[in-house]
């Protein structure tokens, strides 16, 4: 008694319709069974949605040109994630712990690179990531600038942004220690030399910063919380009152 | 994915003959065609929340012997009727009392009435947030700026992904504070910085300049007070930011391909590149 197997429409709809499924996606979700193309569940279909923290219902036609954001803000938020998801793993094959006799940190590195199983890949991704991560932002803020996109309403949102722009380079270069070889020390001693100088209380900073009178083990360790921890975290708050701000300056500015 | 709703003709040629824009009409035809199928399948739309809460106002105030229109539901500022488009205390302490079904129908809302929810309309119009913003023209997030947004996301990932294929990320031998290398250079973005070094005292270089900047960067909206965002408004700021942007472009690019052992000038084609990302 051979039974005809069901259709993918039938599976479809079984699937849809139940209740576990409709727990899942609200009212308007493009999964749910019986989405229309209609005014109403595109709209609800944003208003429903986890994404209605980021984005509003309706946005401006202009702003959807490529040419009026070039996708900056949105891709420096992309490379974000992307750098989160590859730091994640990199964590998991990296001690930050060096000193003579126990280089362990630059030996995860060579490992890394060497036998991990994607470890090298993942390990340019993150690089290449973070590099082109100051790209975008720095671009992301030239054509804020050009747009006078700063201009009333938005005038703390720039700053946000400003203070974004620091945290984007302190993560950066907080990393660029983390691998401990030749290149690591030099260009992170040539950069804290500098903070050496800070008036009055130059000494004092530049200790706090290196755990110490020069860059050493303690360093390490020190960057490395700051890198995989403080810095992201300090971020994370930063960019939710940035796209916060966004919405509630009423979205993208212009059109010119 | 998306079920095709077909348009109404009858009601989009009316709207198209009243002289409505073909999008809204569009829009307003195809939801006629869902609110057919929808009394078809035999669900109550039922009247709009703010019709009758209007009709009961007004029919209160009627049997009330005043003459005013009813406003209470309109959020507009529409500032007619008596109370000045408040509720006096007295109506709405009898339509509080109406909805919540602890008096006879006196003003047309029946005390028994499923719609008690309805209480909204009760909110009178001052206090309600009034928001003036211009009609502007919009398009749905979904799926316009979400087909965009995702669009953006595989080029930059493919991007990455291809040069991470190709490009490995440099790793130099063993960090040894003892030994210099001849080549010594901060990342990049600092290579601006560490040009400047070169012409100025380190607390100059290092410190002012950079705090300047940065405080400078934070005040540009509190110093550039032109309300226009047109560039042809706007030469002064636009030529300045551009001037500040292409010196310090200058720096990095001089500092990271222009410099070699010993921070000395070395052109690339005689010794070189000397940088590393
Ligand atoms: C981690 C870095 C940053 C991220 C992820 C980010 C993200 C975004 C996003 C997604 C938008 C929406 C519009 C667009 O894509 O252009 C935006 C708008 C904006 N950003 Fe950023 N941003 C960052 C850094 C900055 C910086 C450095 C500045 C300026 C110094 C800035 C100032 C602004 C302003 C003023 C707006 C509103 C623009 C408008 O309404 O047209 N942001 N940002």
């Amino acid at each position: 008694m051979a039974r005809k197997p069901p259709s993918f429409s039938d599976v479809k709809t079984n699937v849809q319709d139940n209740v576990i499924w409709k727990s899942i996606f609200r009212p308007g979700s493009i999964y749910r069974k019986g989405y229309r193309d209609t005014s109403r569940d595109r709209a609800l279909a944003a208003m429903n949605n986890v994404l209605y923290h980021l984005h509003p219902v309706k946005v401006k036609r202009h702003g959807l040109k490529l040419t009026y954001t070039y996708c900056l803000g949105g891709l420096s938020f992309f490379l974000f994630i992307l750098l989160t998801i590859t730091g994640i793993f990199l964590m998991f094959f990296y001690t930050p712990a060096a000193g003579a006799g126990t280089e362990i940190a630059y030996a995860n590195m060579r490992d890394i690179s060497a036998s991990v199983t994607f470890g090298n890949l993942v390990r340019n991704l993150h690089r290449w990531g973070a590099h082109a991560m100051v790209f975008t932002v720095f671009l992301h803020m030239a054509r804020v600038f050009y747009h006078g996109a700063y201009k009333p309403p938005r005038e703390f949102n720039w700053v946000v942004g400003v203070i974004l722009l620091l945290l984007t380079l302190l993560l950066s270069f907080t990393g660029y220690l983390l691998p401990w070889d030749q290149l690591a020390l030099w260009a992170v001693t040539v950069g804290t030399n500098m903070m050496g100088y800070t008036p009055v209380f130059g000494e004092q900073v530049q200790f706090v910063l290196l755990g110490g009178v020069s860059i050493g083990p303690n360093t390490l360790l020190r960057w490395y919380v700051l890198h995989v921890l403080f810095i992201p975290f300090v971020t994370v708050i930063f960019l939710a009152v940035h796209f916060w701000r966004i919405r509630k300056d009423g979205g993208i500015s212009g059109p010119l | 994915m998306a079920e095709e709703v077909s348009i109404d003709q009858e009601v989009y040629d009316r709207l198209i003959a009243a002289g409505t824009s073909e999008r809204i009409a569009r829009a307003k035809a195809k939801a006629a065609t869902v609110r057919k199928s929808k009394i078809a399948e035999g669900a109550s739309l039922g009247p709009r929340p703010a019709d009758q809460a209007g009709k009961a106002l007004e029919e209160y105030r009627s049997s009330q012997g005043g003459g005013g229109t009813a406003v209470a539901t309109k959020t507009g500022g529409d500032d007619t009727g008596n109370g000045g488009g408040r509720l006096t205390p007295d109506e709405r302490a009898a339509r509080v009392a109406a909805s919540l079904g602890t008096q006879p129908s006196s003003i047309g809302v029946p005390a028994a009435s499923e719609h008690t929810h309805r209480l909204l309309a009760l909110v009178p119009p001052a206090g309600i947030q009034q928001v003036q913003s211009k009609q502007m023209d919009k398009v749905y997030t979904w799926p316009h700026l979400l087909l965009v947004e995702f669009v953006a996301l595989l080029a930059m990932g493919s991007l990455l992904l291809i040069a991470s294929f190709f490009l490995d990320a440099p790793l130099g031998s063993l960090a040894n504070p003892n030994q210099v290398p001849a080549i010594n250079k901060a990342p990049w973005y600092f290579m601006g910085l560490q040009e400047l070094l070169r012409y100025f005292h380190p607390m100059v270089a290092g410190v002012t300049m950079p705090g300047v900047g940065v405080v400078m960067l934070m005040a540009v909206p509190y110093i550039d007070k032109n309300p226009s965002a047109r560039p042809e408004n706007r030469k002064v700021a636009n030529l300045a930011f551009t001037f500040f942007m292409t010196f310090w472009t200058i720096l990095v690019i001089i500092g990271s391909f222009l410099r070699g052992a010993g921070y000395e000038w070395v052109w690339p084609w005689t010794q070189g590149l000397g940088f590393t990302l």
